[in-house]
């Protein structure tokens, strides 16, 4: 389990950025001498990380967005990895 | 500055697309402006060229303000400034808020010379995403002889104010046989200075480390020491700060996959104009370099003889041109292919299927020699300082005349 809670509310990490770059026709996150080209589903995520909406409220916007349901694992699960990497930090 | 990129970085993390295949090239991801030559410092271990004192005029500002639109047009996105010292541009402000409005990820790299809190407060206001800020050593001693000037005091301060004007802050310091036992009290001042990113480059050997090379590759034991000490202090400090450690190639036994390969994701421009597929490639004979004063960004990438010259794998030789690793590390550096055995086109002799491996293997053996008979504390006296008033051609070790 990711142990991250609905109610926490991710944003991008110090520093980072997080744009679309039609070049590369991809979400692309930029930090400090790095480069990471986000596949659609990380892209979709990482864009809906603003540091104001809550874990639940991405988790039910994505749901909404792409026709689907039960994403909440698939969702936790990648935040994880962002969390760990620094890509996004929780905001209170 | 001296730190070759660490192109790619993230590239392969989960969540991200593979690297796109070499075929047809895509565009020059990653954008290296060397403003100037100028420099305060004369560190023994740059890698700008050892003639850079010959070069022509710089570009202007509108010149360079050109470059970036038209790079960003193609899709560049991590932009580096750097040099020399790019401080010592007076213009560098109005480029940043050039880079900014195109929507570049924007790198001052620079030893913090001249970095006032005025003019750091302009480059934020200007829109600069992060400064990287070099230091030569742990302490004022080591730092100023590496140097050869008295600037630790100054560096220090300029660590205090990124992090008043809350940059990220990304410490770089490369490593040597002088520095690199101190990596332990190298990583607690970065620790003490709150810098989110480390990096412990060892130095590559190109311009002016090339002419210091044998006063400056380290020992195996040295270096197994530093990676030793490395690997504590991540374990003790965990995520809050990212150290990456650079390993100098001459240990290995396959290249490093320089650039992503030439030509591939990155485009660095010399301070005169000259657009290179990489830092050090104004050394090599008979690469016609294009600049930027006299075709566009766009014709240099994709059209230019010298940036198709090492792409893909026709230019290859054996042991490269049927090696099973070749997509992987495109046969490595073409500037220390060319330095080690006279001709670019070689495989990069830290391979060791290279038949020149043993030029590398050699240069590691007198570095234990040197390193044992100083008793760890190499001299320094043979050191040559990174200076404008001197213009020493390079030479490679073995002139290709056979081949």
């Amino acid at each position: 389990m990711s142990g991250i809670a609905g109610s926490a509310r991710p944003g991008l990490g110090h520093g980072l950025k997080l744009q679309w770059e039609p070049a590369q026709d991809a979400h692309v996150l930029l930090f400090p001498e790095g480069m990471v080209k986000l596949n659609g589903s990380a892209g979709a995520i990482m864009s809906r990380c603003d540091g104001l909406r809550t874990v639940a409220e991405i988790v039910a916007d994505l749901e909404r967005a792409y026709g689907a349901t039960g994403l909440a694992p698939d969702v936790e699960a990648f935040l994880a990895l962002a969390l760990q990497k620094r890509w996004l930090e929780l905001r209170e | 500055m001296s730190l070759l990129p660490p192109l790619g970085a993230g590239l392969d993390a989960p969540g991200a697309l593979p690297a796109q295949p070499a075929r047809t090239p895509g565009p020059p991801l990653w954008l290296l402006l060397e403003l100037t030559y100028r420099c305060p410092l004369h560190c023994v271990f740059c890698y700008n060229p050892t003639d850079f004192a010959g070069t022509g005029a710089e570009l202007s500002t509108e010149d360079w303000r050109r470059v970036l639109r038209e790079a960003r047009a193609l899709g560049a996105v991590q932009l580096g400034l750097s040099g020399g010292e790019p401080l010592a541009r007076e213009d560098l402000e109005e480029l940043v808020a050039e880079a900014h409005g195109l929507g570049f990820y924007i790198n001052l790299i620079t030893s913090g010379v001249g970095l006032s809190e005025a003019r750091i407060a302009a480059l934020k206001n200007a829109g600069l995403d992060h400064i990287q800020l070099s230091f030569q050593d742990s302490s004022r001693e080591m730092n100023d002889f590496l140097s050869s000037t008295r600037t630790f005091d100054l560096k220090a301060q300029v660590a205090a104010l990124i992090r008043k004007y809350d940059y990220p802050m990304v410490l770089n310091v490369v490593l040597h046989r002088h520095n690199i036992d101190h990596v332990g009290a190298i990583l607690e001042m970065a620790e003490r200075m709150g810098a989110q990113y480390v990096e412990l480059a060892n130095t590559q050997y190109y311009g002016w480390a090339w002419l210091n090379r044998e006063q400056l590759l380290p020992s195996r034991a040295q270096l197994a020491r530093a990676e030793a000490v490395t690997q504590a202090f991540r374990a003790r400090v965990g995520n809050r700060m990212q150290v990456y450690f650079v390993v100098p190639d001459y240990f290995e036994v396959r290249p490093k996959a320089c650039m992503s390969g030439l030509g591939s994701v990155f485009l660095a421009v010399a301070p005169d104009g000259t657009a290179m597929p990489c830092h050090a490639a104004r050394m090599l004979p008979g690469l016609e370099l294009p600049s930027v004063r006299t075709a566009s960004v766009r014709e240099i990438w994709y059209d230019s003889a010298a940036f198709n010259r090492f792409r893909g794998e026709q230019w290859m030789k054996e042991p490269c041109a049927s090696c099973p690793e070749r997509d992987k590390d495109h046969g490595g550096c073409r500037c220390q292919a060319y330095l080690l055995t006279g001709d670019a086109a070689n495989a990069d002799p830290v391979c060791d299927k290279s038949p020149y491996h043993h030029l590398v293997t050699a240069a590691v053996a007198r570095a234990e020699q040197a390193v044992a008979a100083a008793g760890g504390a190499a001299g320094a006296q043979a050191l040559r300082f990174r200076d404008h008033r001197i213009s020493i051609p390079v030479v490679p070790e073995t002139p290709a005349a056979r081949r």
